[in-house]
């Protein structure tokens, strides 16, 4: 029995995180549709078609769908779901507010955050922000699952040819509304999705010392990450927050400058490839994760890193 | 208007846990017990808007064992008005809880109801979003701020990159984010009124919710453990080992 991916996207592209979704619902070996539900989101639905695995694109478009509020989508995804055996969404805000609400209408219990694809129906996700693993089996007859995007290799995006199948839209709930989003605006990478990042804790004293931060992330084409201590003091806002309450981070370099590694933090990037730490404190528990280590005052390091890029 | 605030007792934040030898869960003997910290913040918002004159009552509720107590008695020196125990040896996960919690709803009729976004311990984030689309209600999930005007509920939520705005019909369901508020230390006169509120205690049985357990927990183990590294001396060694030994940048 197929296995349905809901696309996160902004009507015009897909988010990064469903092809990380796909990649994931590939393993459980059986034939993949994608849901693009949108207003105006034909070229999300054209792009979801061009996923190599893809065998299938569901695209519904209605005013109601335009900012994929859960209360409307979890209706329309009860309705598609007597033809799947599993559902699957990233675990990103978009996916951790919705898949519960589906799988509640359903009356199934719903896994979230998985890491790791036993079978098909045994999942490894992480409690206690990670510092423990849980292989969970669900015994439920469909499978209703939220994966985490850093934990599966992304699907390529091209080469794939499925087939577009138009879904009737349901009436709106119209239970509530979009008002605005506040999209902190960068041209910098998306933290998420980033290649290198480079994080600040509290060590930074204050939020003017971030811009030592910028200077190098400009050198490293890096996004900038913050400690749950530092967005705590008011330094930078939360959706800088790498952590077991704000992101989960795993870029090739992770830079953590100033920052203790509270396992709250850890939880958000000890997955990261290569990771620095620069702290004074010879004893912080960053450096008992850190591939190198260096123990300096940061405010001379940074800038003489900075300097020598 | 009634606000009803879901609580859990969890392992305190700042315990470092203990994986079981046996791999069936982490060790909670002889560990300290708190409420959520987003549980906290969740009642905290509820306190604050009775305060504001715009809730009449503020009703915490957990489920669990008789042991849960103390967190009600701790919602009790905070500002709830009452505290309920739905009381079970049942092990919980977060559809039976949300079961529980909407015949609980249902009974008492609140416009409102407010949770943390997610336990500590199990991680889930699934409670509030099941509760809501059980009683077929609109959910604001990581709040960052909430305003209630006339009948509709303005909040707006912690998302990826930034923050969004909506605006709910009552009655809505919130979950409380980090920076929805800082919740204030229970006073020690307060502390002592609340060991003398009566805590009211239900079942499940007498919800009619069965909550018993749809997943199998098969095994609990540590992650796998980094290897630590070395500690450099100078910027210069550092790029150097970054350039041509990890070969990251």
């Amino acid at each position: 029995m197929p296995t349905l991916v809901i696309a996160e996207h902004s009507n015009l592209t897909l988010r990064a995180s469903t092809l990380h979704a796909v990649a994931a619902a590939l393993q459980l070996g059986e034939p993949v549709s994608v849901l693009v539900a949108g207003y105006g989101a034909g070229s999300a639905a054209q792009e979801a078609t061009q996923v190599v695995g893809v065998h299938q694109v569901i695209h519904a478009d209605a005013p109601h769908y335009a900012e994929q509020l859960a209360e409307e989508m979890a209706v329309l995804i009860q309705k598609l779901a007597a033809d799947f055996t599993t559902i699957i969404a990233p675990a990103t805000v978009f996916g951790r507010n919705l898949l519960p609400r589906v799988a509640a209408l359903l009356d199934i219990a719903p896994i979230t955050d998985i890491l790791a694809i036993e079978s098909n129906d045994t999942f490894v996700r992480p409690i206690y922000a990670g510092n423990a693993l849980a292989k969970v089996q669900s015994l439920e007859a469909k499978k209703v699952l939220s994966v985490r995007p850093t934990s599966f290799e992304a699907a390529a995006a091209e080469g794939g040819n499925a087939s577009v199948t138009y879904l009737e839209p349901m009436p709106s709930v119209g239970l509530s509304q979009f008002k605005s989003r506040d999209l902190a605006s960068s041209d910098r990478p998306e933290l998420a999705g980033a290649r290198v990042v480079i994080s600040g804790g509290r060590g930074l004293q204050s939020g003017e010392n971030f811009q030592m931060l910028e200077a190098l992330a400009d050198k490293l084409g890096a996004a900038i990450g913050a400690s749950r201590a530092a967005v705590d003091a008011g330094f930078v806002p939360n959706d800088y927050q790498v952590g077991q309450t704000g992101k989960i981070v795993a870029p090739e370099l992770y830079i953590a400058v100033g920052i203790s590694g509270a396992v709250q933090h850890l939880a958000g990037m000890k997955d990261s490839k290569v990771i620095v730490a620069i702290n004074k404190d010879p004893d912080a528990p960053i450096f008992q994760v850190a591939d190198y280590g260096l123990v300096a005052d940061l405010f001379q390091a940074v800038p003489e890193l900075t300097a020598a890029l | 208007m009634k606000v009803v605030v879901a609580v859990k007792r969890v392992i305190d934040y700042n315990v470092k846990i203990r994986v079981k030898t046996d791999g069936t869960g982490v060790e909670t003997a002889n560990v300290k017990m708190s409420m959520n910290p987003f549980d906290e913040i969740a009642l905290e918002e509820a306190v604050r808007l009775k305060e504001a004159g715009i809730v009449s009552e503020v009703i915490a509720v957990t489920l669990g064992s008789q042991a849960c107590q103390d967190v009600l008695r701790t919602a009790l020196s905070v500002g709830a008005d009452r505290a309920v125990l739905i009381e079970t040896d049942t092990e919980l996960q977060p559809l039976g809880v949300a079961k529980c919690l909407k015949a609980f709803v249902q009974k008492e009729a609140p416009r409102l109801v407010l949770l943390g976004k997610q336990a500590i311990d199990d991680d889930a984030n699934q409670t509030g979003q099941m509760l809501a689309a059980l009683l077929g209600w609109a959910q604001a999930t990581n709040a960052f701020k909430l305003e209630i005007a006339g009948e509709h509920a303005i909040v707006t939520r912690e998302i990826d990159g930034g923050l969004e705005t909506l605006e709910a019909s009552l009655p809505v369901i919130v979950t409380a984010d980090l920076r929805l508020n800082t919740p204030r230390y229970a006073t020690l006169p307060n502390i002592m009124k609340a060991k003398k509120k009566t805590i009211e205690t239900l079942s499940p049985a007498d919800l009619g919710v069965d909550p018993s357990p749809r997943l199998k927990t098969l095994l609990v183990s540590d992650p796998p453990v980094r290897k630590a590294g070395i500690v450099v001396n100078s910027v210069t060694e550092l790029l150097e080992k970054l350039r041509n030994e990890a070969k990251v940048i």
